[in-house]
């Protein structure tokens, strides 16, 4: 590792897109894009199947990502969870679905702070411990996990697709999910 | 922390709801009451970031297709793109306190609809509204019960979603009030009646059975459920 604190890849994001939503930066843009838009296409393959398509949503997404810049928010998560989203919406709407969204601004909106203080609630702290564990587990136990979160697919078929016995599928995902649990207990 | 605005919600979301919703593997209808349950729930909004910050690992952790023409050739159409544009400058402002009821996004479908318009469902007083969304495959609706009468007999062969908008309901488990969510199967037999002194408003979603296909879910459950 070169230098005193190695700046990792979620603080340069976030440090890039700061500079897109101040600045309208170019320079940062491309350098973000260049991060972003490989991984993007691989992710809207996954979803989309079509590969035409895919790589025009992962498009429209960077594009979405360069128009709204100013309205991430570092204090609640991380840039690659900001883009899921606009990602995940940008498809459906590609499927001419409709995902209702929030309005903050409404005013039957219920602020966080509404709420007595000494309800637990999860917040973007939970949610970087979670990152954390995730970031933490091996390969396999990551692929039957983004299979269980993105497919409608059974275990048999998860089985089937990774070439790998039912048996290994189940203890796969339990194993995941108790690493999760116990990461985030640590957080609180 | 003082009085609140709000009651506390103690009938929440499930987890494999909020899975789907994050994922954006749940159809309109449900995603409706979900999104205004959400409006009315801080917790649960906390739960859905969590499930949204899982897919954003995944997005991170994706295998770069590292194609440098076509990388190089999209950036350079991005680029046209993006250059010479213009940024309005908007600003948005919280807007005054009005009708609370129906908070968004609920209160847009209503409005896309012309606005709440009650039909009444049988002698008892009750009445419903139709929801509409592009949805097939779930029944969106309103229903007013009024004040300390049971909620009329239906059927459904599927799952049922209940958010209470105002007013409450009770049945032999317990009481329900504004934002709290109650998830009813078919084969529960319950006779919910709406509690004494106003009306009591919510939004029902039916449909034929959810599938949940998901275990993952209900590992996760003791980790995320309140």
């Amino acid at each position: 590792m070169e230098g005193q604190e190695p700046e990792n890849d979620q603080t340069r994001l976030k440090r890039l897109l700061e500079a897109v939503a101040q600045t309208r930066d170019p320079a940062a843009f491309e350098e973000l894009y260049k991060h972003i838009y490989p991984r993007l296409r691989s992710h809207m393959r996954r979803l989309a199947k079509d590969f035409v398509i895919a790589d025009e949503l992962a498009q429209e997404v960077m594009l979405a990502v360069w128009r709204k810049a100013e309205q991430y928010d570092p204090a609640r998560g991380q840039v690659s969870t900001w883009v899921f989203r606009i990602a995940r919406n940008l498809y459906i709407d590609s499927l001419r679905r409709r995902m209702p969204e929030l309005d903050e601004n409404d005013p039957a909106f219920v602020p966080q702070e509404e709420i007595a203080a000494d309800r637990a609630i999860i917040n973007a702290q939970d949610a970087q411990a979670l990152t954390r564990a995730l970031g933490s587990l091996k390969d396999e136990h990551l692929e039957v996990l983004r299979l269980s979160y993105f497919e409608e697919m059974p275990h048999s078929a998860i089985s089937s697709l990774l070439g790998i016995p039912l048996g290994t599928v189940k203890s796969r995902i339990r194993m995941a999910c108790e690493k999760l649990r116990w990461a985030l207990q640590q957080s609180r | 922390m003082g009085t609140t605005a709000e009651p506390i919600i103690r009938h929440h979301l499930e987890d494999e709801m909020l899975m789907l919703y994050a994922a954006g593997r749940l159809s309109e209808g449900w995603s409706v009451a979900v999104a205004t349950h959400l409006a009315l729930c801080p917790s649960c909004r906390g739960r859905v970031g969590v499930y949204e910050a899982i897919g954003g690992h995944f997005l991170d952790n994706e295998e770069p297709i590292e194609d440098d023409d076509a990388v190089a050739e999209s950036w350079s159409r991005l680029k046209s793109r993006i250059e010479n544009e213009e940024f309005p400058n908007v600003v948005t402002l919280r807007r005054p306190a009005g009708d609370r009821l129906l908070p968004q996004p609920l209160r847009s479908y209503v409005d896309r609809a012309g606005g709440l318009k009650w039909k009444t469902l049988g002698t008892g007083g009750a009445a419903q509204m139709i929801v509409p969304t592009e949805d097939k495959s779930t029944t969106v609706r309103l229903l007013r019960i009024p004040a300390g009468l049971p909620v009329p007999e239906h059927t459904h062969r599927g799952d049922e979603l209940t958010l209470v908008l105002a007013g409450s309901f009770s049945d032999q488990f317990a009481t329900f009030r504004r934002g709290d969510v109650e998830m009813a199967d078919p084969d529960v037999l319950h006779t919910p009646r709406a509690g004494h002194g106003q009306d009591c408003i919510c939004l029902a979603v039916t449909d034929a059975p959810l599938k949940f296909s998901s275990r993952l879910l209900r590992l996760l459950q003791p980790l995320l459920g309140i």
